[in-house]
């Protein structure tokens, strides 16, 4: 499983990082959350807003932070 | 949002995989977790009623709240602290706690209801609006949108690199962007709540046709040779994220997570800004202001803008200082251009463009929209 976060660096996109890194604790998995922060690379996904939360290559989630529950539902389809 | 609800859905996602629900048992439903499931909105569906009871008792709370608030502050003040009134600090303390109360509960209604309206405007909806807008038509629609559309400062680039990719005309992506962070909900409940409805309709008319006029003019000045220059290269095709579906449900939700999340993090700033109205009630004789920001210094509007441009506040943090000066005999429209210049051009959000943006274009952008601050200030002073 591949996750990322992708966002500039702000506050928002620091907390859905530690968030992810929650739910993956919670459910074991052992899998890294990789940033994405360089603008192009970013934009390779055609967001309009960050964060983004993107499991396996797909966007799942735009534009807000998540809670650690919320990450546990998605990453467990 | 009961506990039984959380419990089914905590229930649900217990190790049972993606079954696509078709039963009435709705901890398998929530198991397929494409949240814009059929499941996900029956679900919804279900909340509703519930929902609206809950909403309607919210609404009953807050009205009574606010209502006890004048005797509430007064009775504070004067029996419990037992200050007298007349006193400064019985006026000071007064005030405080009559205002800081007050424009909590309206900007948590504000903000809930503009959480709702604004699950409707995703920068997706709003980008498929103003693609293919003539530039006249397509400036007034990015204005209006920018008031609508959630933004933070921080996605300014993705956005600008979206809206450019599908041929959003320059001109109107800016006026989006002047619109986005300078009219703003937070800013125009504290100054309704604060100075009525006449200051706070002046600050959203003036707002937007700043961003309206200078995203025109922009526009003119055809600036695209100062975009970087990858900016159009890495224009693609291929499939973008659709965004997801809302019930009703979800948009309550929505709601309450921007009230949690805009007031959860603005209240220390609101009551501090209050705290020192207050002080500036009670204590700053009337007039003091008025030599320095008054109407016949006709150069305390450039000087705000000038001061005002670098300087990065939000504008829950900005609006107290705004009614201090305003108490205290400075020109409205001299404050209304230094509040503006504060929001809407930061030196942060300039330091991000310039990831797409040449500094020539930067430049110029900012020398429009203070130029429009400059003329709406000059005007208030003017006529009022």
């Amino acid at each position: 499983m591949r996750i990322q976060v992708l966002g500039t660096g702000c506050a928002k996109c620091k907390q859905l990082t530690a968030n992810a890194e929650q739910a993956l604790r919670e459910l074991g998995l052992d899998a890294p959350v990789e940033k994405v922060e360089d603008v192009r690379e970013i934009m390779k996904f055609r967001i309009l807003s960050t964060p983004a939360l993107v499991v396996d290559g797909a966007v799942r989630s735009v534009g807000r932070v998540l809670s650690p529950q919320a990450i546990r539902e998605l990453l467990r389809v | 949002m009961g506990a039984s609800e959380r419990t089914r859905r905590i229930g649900g996602s217990l190790g049972r995989a993606a079954m696509d629900g078709g039963g009435d048992d709705m901890s398998t439903e929530t198991a397929c977790c494409t949240r814009d499931g059929a499941a996900t909105r029956r679900e919804a569906a279900a909340r509703t009623p519930r929902l609206i009871a809950w909403l309607a008792l919210g609404l009953a709370a807050w009205t009574g709240l606010y209502l006890v608030i004048e005797p509430g502050a007064a009775w504070v003040t004067h029996r419990l602290l037992g200050l007298p009134a007349g006193t400064r600090i019985g006026s000071a303390v007064a005030f405080f706690l009559f205002e800081a109360p007050k424009v909590l509960l309206l900007l948590a209604l504000v903000v809930f209801g503009v959480g709702i309206v604004r699950s409707f405007f995703t920068p997706e909806r709003t980008r498929a609006i103003l693609s293919g807008k003539r530039e006249s038509v397509g400036n007034v629609l990015a204005a209006l949108l920018g008031v609508v559309t959630p933004f933070c400062s921080c996605s300014a680039v993705p956005l600008f690199l979206g809206f450019v990719e599908v041929g959003i005309p320059l001109g109107v992506t800016l006026s989006f962007l002047v619109s986005a962070p300078m009219v703003n909900e937070v800013a125009l409940v504290l100054l309704f709540g604060l100075f009525g409805w006449k200051v706070a309709a002046l600050y959203l008319a003036t707002g937007l046709a700043i961003a309206v006029v200078s995203g025109f003019v922009l526009g003119r000045l055809r600036l695209e040779r100062w975009v970087e220059g990858w900016v159009y290269e890495s224009m693609r095709q291929g499939a973008s994220y659709e965004g997801e579906r809302l019930g009703f449900a979800g948009r309550v939700d929505k709601g309450v997570e921007s009230v949690r999340d805009v007031v959860g993090k603005v209240w220390p700033y609101v009551l501090a800004g209050i705290a020192v109205g207050a002080f500036i009630h009670g204590y700053v004789p009337e007039g003091l202001m008025a030599g320095i920001m008054g109407k016949q210094a006709w150069w305390s509007v450039p000087l705000a803008v000038v001061i005002g441009v670098p300087m990065y506040s939000n504008a829950a943090g900005i609006i107290p200082v705004v009614q201090a000066l305003l108490g205290k005999g400075a020109a409205l429209g001299t404050v209304l251009a230094f509040m503006m210049s504060v929001i809407a051009l930061s030196l942060p959000e300039m330091v991000i463009l310039r990831k797409v943006l040449r500094p020539q274009l930067i430049a110029t952008f900012v020398g429009v929209v203070a130029a429009g601050i400059l003329v709406v200030g000059f005007l208030f002073n003017a006529v009022l």
